[in-house]
């Protein structure tokens, strides 16, 4: 663990409104990094029950990034993984107790998951390569940001198992009553093969943005 | 101390709720992993050791934080015991094998964040294992993210010199084949019980 992280070439002041977007698109945590994807696909089998995850570890980003990146000036190096950790673990300590409080079911139906958001890894990530270089406001707006990337990736695979494997939405029936689900989307490789789709997908759409701009000059050099 | 015979227990934690195929747990490791087979099979060893030494470890702080009326603590006190087990064992690796140390590379700290040690180390609290059983639950659970890595890995490297087309290349692949994998696993349910 010596090998210091190199600061983020970032480090020139950002826009805010930068700070959030690339969370949600360009660095998507789930879709782009493929990280804290334990998460993203045990509990996605309905969009309720991913919907609360992503909030639930959107809570704990946001805060763990706050109290990192204002205790960044007194956190020794050596020992500063461990801390990141105690300080995650902390909030999911009060996201746990919440949501238990909030509603028992949902708790069930989350399991073991809501213990297991100290170690998805995009959240002691973000702790690492951003909240421990950055000041407090640019480290809140970094976290909602891959938070909210979270949330919408997370949303989106968990909407499609259900559609497909129980043919409702948050719970509304949306097609006839004769309607056989495919239980395949429900069971755990459902899971893996939403996510290939979707990364697919996104990868087709980046490609062709990618082959876009690289057309866009030479276009515009014909024209000429 | 729960009934449960221990080749239940074992079978259970490797074959019927895989860790990685069922329960969606390590797949940082799994995904991050599992280009080459050697390098499969070191990280899979390493994990099982990590996961038996916290799990006979968190088996007596949780004694011992009920003993003290703390359990709200049991979150931080076993992140704290699986941190301290992988540094031990990154030391122990060090000094022992330089070239398997560089092999897993960034992936044997991150261990500390994979989340089927701590996954462990909370099923064997809620479902009240005894030590004997909770080490046989830890094998088990070793054994088969191995195999799922194993697995993985060879398939991988087999489709490397497929014709594939650009897109599917990397995240996508893996994620079919982990589903594909996930699915020929389902058919071990009902063993064990």
């Amino acid at each position: 663990m010596e090998q210091p992280i190199p600061p983020d070439p970032t480090d020139a002041p950002v826009p805010l409104g930068e700070e959030f977007r690339k969370g949600v698109w360009r660095q998507n945590p789930t879709f782009v990094q493929v990280l804290g994807m334990c998460p993203a696909l045990a509990v996605s089998n309905s969009a309720r029950n991913a919907l609360a995850m992503g909030l639930a570890t959107t809570f704990v980003l946001v805060a763990s990034n706050v109290a990192v990146s204002s205790l960044r000036r007194f956190i020794p190096r050596q020992v500063r993984i461990t801390t990141y950790v105690l300080i995650i673990a902390s909030f999911v300590t009060i996201v746990d107790y919440l949501i238990q409080a909030i509603s028992l079911d949902l708790h069930r139906a989350l399991g073991a998951f809501i213990s297991l958001i100290v170690v998805n890894c995009f959240i002691l990530g973000r702790a690492e390569a951003f909240a421990s270089t950055h000041g407090v406001v640019p480290s809140f707006f970094d976290g909602l940001g891959m938070g909210a990337g979270f949330c919408w990736a997370l949303l989106s695979i968990g909407a499609v198992r259900e559609i497909l494997g129980s043919g409702t939405l948050f719970g509304v029936q949306l097609f006839h009553d004769g309607f056989q689900g495919a239980t395949v989307m429900l069971l755990p490789s459902g899971g893996f093969f939403t996510m290939a789709g979707w990364v697919l997908l996104l990868n087709a759409v980046e490609q062709r943005r990618s082959r876009r701009a690289a057309a866009a000059p030479l276009a515009a050099e014909g024209a000429r | 101390m729960s009934p449960e015979p221990l080749w239940t227990v074992f079978v259970n934690a490797a074959l019927v709720n895989n860790f990685v195929l069922a329960l969606f747990l390590g797949l940082c490791p799994f995904l991050g992993v599992s280009g080459r087979l050697e390098t499969a099979i070191r990280m899979g060893t390493a994990v099982t050791f990590v996961m038996i030494v916290s799990s006979a470890a968190a088996l007596g702080i949780d004694r011992l934080l009920i003993a003290l009326d703390a359990t709200y603590l049991r979150l931080i006190a076993f992140i704290a015991v699986i941190a301290s087990t992988v540094q031990l064992v990154e030391m122990f690796i060090k000094k022992v094998s330089p070239v398997l140390f560089r092999a897993l590379g960034i992936y044997l700290p991150l261990i500390t964040t994979n989340c089927a040690i701590l996954a462990l180390v909370l099923f064997q609290t809620t479902k009240g294992y005894g030590l004997v059983q909770s080490l046989v639950y830890a094998l088990g659970a070793g054994t088969g993210f191995t195999l799922a890595l194993v697995l993985m890995a060879s398939l991988r490297e087999r489709l490397e010199l497929a014709a594939l087309p650009d897109l599917t290349r990397g995240t996508a692949l893996a994620l079919t084949l982990a589903g594909l994998l996930s699915m020929a696993f389902m058919g071990f349910g009902g063993l064990g019980g």
